[in-house]
């Protein structure tokens, strides 16, 4: 390691509370959460007919989605099924992300074993967290899509007889892909967010206070950038998984009028 | 050759091989969506919107690459 860079791609553990291991990422979930939640109290409690500034924000932004989710999904029952689930994962990650530049992170922490252990950490730099999301998402995906076809017509598109040998090889191939979205949801946000940590206490290890500061601002466009696509690609996923599976019919033989 | 320097010269190697076929893929990729916007203005929105998902998936490959680099060297 570079001489001093505290880089590790484990979270640092604070303590524990009965049992249950307190790392600093969690402190920082929990920083997060307290923040999302408060905003969401204090905003809603009373809106207006007329809304204020930061209501009127709020409403641009979810008619952005919901109307975006109702040109995918089809129908605005849909949209409004799952528009809580893909507005909370946005906002969740996004947020998280936001974090990451506020003067205290990263900097302020408790000493053990004679090095500095910061206190709070950017949540999706924590492989747990991203993991959680994706596996949050996946089974969102698989259970839509066995609740809204039936459990049959589901499993007929990845364990598919009518299609023969071919039919089945391309069954087998969607079910591993499925399984692999878990694996590249996590490591996509968690990659992205963690190779632009490094890259700042690299850039702060170089030329402090000034080279850090482009990088910040493009890792803060790279964490909107993942959260929407986290979301986007969940509904993307949840769209494919209530789609019908292809019918498999012999072509037509043109009528020949003689 | 001791397992330090091994563990830094792996970890470049991963990462410098590993985003050669993502980067390929994203130039093409954009270089398309670029394309399709100057032969129809009006849904360059929807060919955005499409292009930056196709671009998630092709940097999740590279993003692989960095992370096996990472843990190369880290663990």
């Amino acid at each position: 390691m570079n001489g001093g860079l505290h880089i590790s791609l484990a979270a640092d553990r604070l303590g524990t509370f009965l049992g249950l291991p307190i790392t600093n990422t969690l402190l920082s979930a929990w920083a997060v959460m307290a923040v999302l939640i408060i905003t969401a109290i204090v905003v809603g409690r009373n809106p207006r007919l007329i809304p204020g500034r930061v209501q009127n924000f709020f409403e641009m932004l979810f008619d952005f989605v919901l109307d975006y989710m109702e040109q995918t999904l089809g129908t605005r029952e849909l949209a409004m099924r799952f528009f809580p689930l893909i507005l909370t994962i946005f906002l969740f990650i996004f947020t998280s992300n936001l974090f990451d530049f506020l003067p205290f992170f990263g900097s302020v922490g408790i000493i053990q074993n004679g090095t500095l252990v910061p206190l709070f950490r950017p949540v999706n730099t924590d492989l747990n967290t991203t993991l959680a999301l994706a596996i949050i998402a996946y089974i969102v995906i698989e259970i839509t899509g066995v609740v809204l076809l039936g459990f049959l017509k589901y499993g007929s598109k990845f364990v598919n007889f009518k299609g023969g040998v071919l039919g089945f090889i391309i069954g087998i191939i969607e079910l591993v892909s499925n399984l692999a979205r878990l694996i590249s949801f996590s490591f996509r946000l968690f990659g992205n967010v963690f190779a632009g940590e490094v890259l700042i206490a690299v850039a702060l290890s170089f030329l402090p206070y000034i080279l850090p500061v482009p990088i910040m601002l493009f890792e803060t466009f790279v964490g909107l950038v993942q959260a929407a696509i986290f979301a986007l690609l969940t509904l993307v996923f949840i769209k494919i998984a209530i789609t019908e599976p292809h019918e498999v019919d012999a072509p037509h033989t043109p009528q020949t009028s003689h | 050759m001791d397992v330090e320097s091994a563990k830094v010269i792996a970890f470049a190697l991963a990462v410098g091989l590993g985003v050669i076929g993502p980067g390929i893929g994203i130039g093409i990729l954009v270089s398309k969506a670029l394309e399709a916007i100057g032969r129809n203005p009006e849904a360059a929105s929807t060919i955005t919107a499409t292009m930056f998902i196709g671009i998630a998936f092709t940097e999740a490959l590279a993003i692989f690459a960095l992370v096996v680099g990472f843990i190369i060297k880290f663990t």
